[in-house]
């Protein structure tokens, strides 16, 4: 790799190995010290500190913040999952005029910060709303927000296999008499399946670590307190080590939701193939 | 052919957008313009939102050029070369992305802050980063690290390595042909990761929250100032008219992307 690879490896470990090993440690409250005379490894004495971590994860707070989370993260991905197949289906397969605007607009929600997100849905759904609906502190606010900011990865996962797919098996079938439903959930789906549930899995991912968007309009209280907030509000308090384990355990159903979807997104490839 | 269903989904399509996107964009710049161009122009310009946008740009011109070098370097390495753990520094790239920006700010605090992992030794030279520029430089480095990699990877395993190895037998060097082979060949490319770096650097809030501890005029960034003056200081002028200014950045932003994607057709990457 050379002295370039070096350097990468080196930066890589600062902006992100060491701080992530070092939250680890510290939700984990990992001891490592040496006792006796030697540096030599079996003087090690590694402890958990298992009881923190799970005092902290289980304490009311957290644990209705971290249902909150997963609860709407599920309800987004899958909401979008359909609306993703849908607007892809009309950006590829519908013609009319300002599709192509259409088009890019999808990606406006990945080119907005996310607090920018958090205003712009606050100036129509917020608490001086001009056509007076106020989701100011509820969970269809919350809803509403992480449907906005994940609704980019549910098309663009969509779309280029909808693009790619040739026509001639879906007009096979219907001339063989198969209505436009039916071609549809049995011709087109099944080539689909695999990128509509990548695109679950990454809405899904994002959703459940979202802040931005969601950090005006949850407004503070508790009943609106998603983890990523409540993670939040412990750091704001300096409680370290207890978000620190909160987070651990918050990465840890990211990386099972991820490697879960993956898996399944594979299956489906294999059985296409 | 029955076309009652084209029009039903289209319309089902198209409310959804505008419910989700349009109606909020467009009450946006209602917000923010209602009471006309000069009240949004002096909350804009006003000192707080002044040295929000300086300090912004200021972290944009740390961050972006080392996380383009950092790119454009790995890009070149996980493409041209093969070694151990090819995978695993590809992967690596994308965990800042893949997890919460709050995840990340407070991994940063416990490894540099005084009471994290090299506290000790950083206090002892004086080097503060929590609730310090430097901790907001390295959150944004790390929330915009993928970006110009993932955009350069697959122009330059789409090229190939002929060009590269016909420059080589004719003599030149390797930084020769970096510079007047391969970087001709993904400049768009370049281009494209770097206004991605831009735009999310200069968007990036949670992780930024997190170990800026938002002290006004000091650790305030142009996100920060947009939540500190709905959340803290009830200004809610001041809040739609910095989003606007940032909307506006991401539309700008937008505009180039899909300039350089007709330019080049492999720039299929996006902020996933």
């Amino acid at each position: 790799m050379g002295g370039g690879g070096a350097l990468i490896v080196g930066y890589l470990s600062i902006i992100v190995l060491l701080p992530i090993a070092a939250l680890i440690s510290h939700g984990l409250s990992i001891q490592i010290s040496t006792h006796g005379s030697g540096w030599a490894f079996w003087h090690w004495h590694v402890s958990f500190g298992f009881r923190a971590f799970w005092t902290a994860v289980t304490a009311p707070g957290s644990r209705s913040s971290i249902w909150l989370s997963l609860w709407l993260s599920l309800n987004v991905a899958a909401i979008n999952a359909v609306m993703g197949v849908a607007i892809a289906w009309v950006l590829v397969r519908d013609r009319f005029f300002g599709r192509g605007f259409i088009d890019s607009v999808i990606d406006l929600p990945f080119a907005f910060p996310t607090i920018v997100a958090g205003v712009v849905l606050l100036a129509i759904y917020g608490p001086s709303s001009p056509i007076h609906v106020n989701l100011f502190e509820t969970w269809m606010g919350l809803t509403l927000a992480l449907l906005f900011v994940t609704l980019p990865f549910s098309v663009r996962a969509v779309q280029p296999v909808l693009a790619s797919l040739d026509l001639e098996s879906e007009a096979a079938a219907r001339t063989l008499g198969a209505g436009g439903l039916r071609t549809f959930l049995s011709i087109v789906m099944p080539s689909l399946w695999p990128s509509v549930l990548s695109g679950f899995g990454l809405a899904f991912a994002r959703a459940v670590g979202e802040f931005g968007s969601i950090s005006l309009i949850a407004g503070g209280i508790g009943r609106t307190t998603t983890a990523s907030y409540y993670i939040f509000n412990l750091t704001a308090g300096f409680l370290w080590v207890d978000a620190a384990a909160v987070s651990t355990a918050l990465l840890a159903i990211s990386l099972i939701v991820l490697v879960t979807t993956n898996v399944v997104s594979r299956h489906f490839q294999k059985r296409l193939l | 052919m029955n076309t009652t269903p084209k029009w039903a989904l289209r319309a089902v399509v198209l409310f959804y957008l505008g419910v989700l996107i349009g109606l909020p964009v467009t009450f946006l710049v209602v917000k923010a313009l209602g009471h006309g161009f000069g009240p949004f122009w002096s909350e804009v310009t006003q000192p707080n939102a002044l040295s929000a946008l300086k300090l912004s740009l200021e972290v944009a011109a740390i961050a972006v050029p080392i996380n383009a070098v950092v790119g454009v370097g790995a890009a070149l390495l996980i493409a041209r070369h093969k070694f151990v753990g090819k995978r695993v520094l590809d992967t690596l790239f994308d965990v800042p992305i893949a997890i919460s920006p709050i995840i990340i700010g407070i991994a940063l605090v416990l490894a540099y802050s005084k009471i994290g992992w090299f506290g000790a030794p950083l206090t002892r030279y004086g080097i503060k980063v929590l609730f310090s520029p430097l901790g907001i430089i390295l959150a944004t480095m790390s929330v915009s690290l993928p970006y110009v990699l993932r955009s350069i990877l697959p122009v330059l395993t789409e090229v190939g390595e002929d060009q590269e190895q016909a420059a080589r037998t004719l003599g030149a060097g390797r930084f020769r042909i970096f510079w007047n082979v391969t970087l001709p060949s993904i400049r768009w490319a370049v281009l494209y990761g770097v206004t991605l770096t831009i735009a999310r650097t200069l968007g990036e809030f949670g992780a930024v929250l997190v170990v800026s501890g938002n002290i006004t005029g000091v650790t305030q960034t142009l996100p920060i100032y947009i939540f500190d003056s709905w959340d803290q200081r009830f200004d809610v002028l001041g809040s739609y008219s910095g989003a606007l200014v940032l909307a506006l950045i991401s539309i700008g932003v937008l505009a180039i992307l899909a300039a350089l994607k007709r330019r080049e057709k492999n720039l299929l990457v996006d902020f996933a």
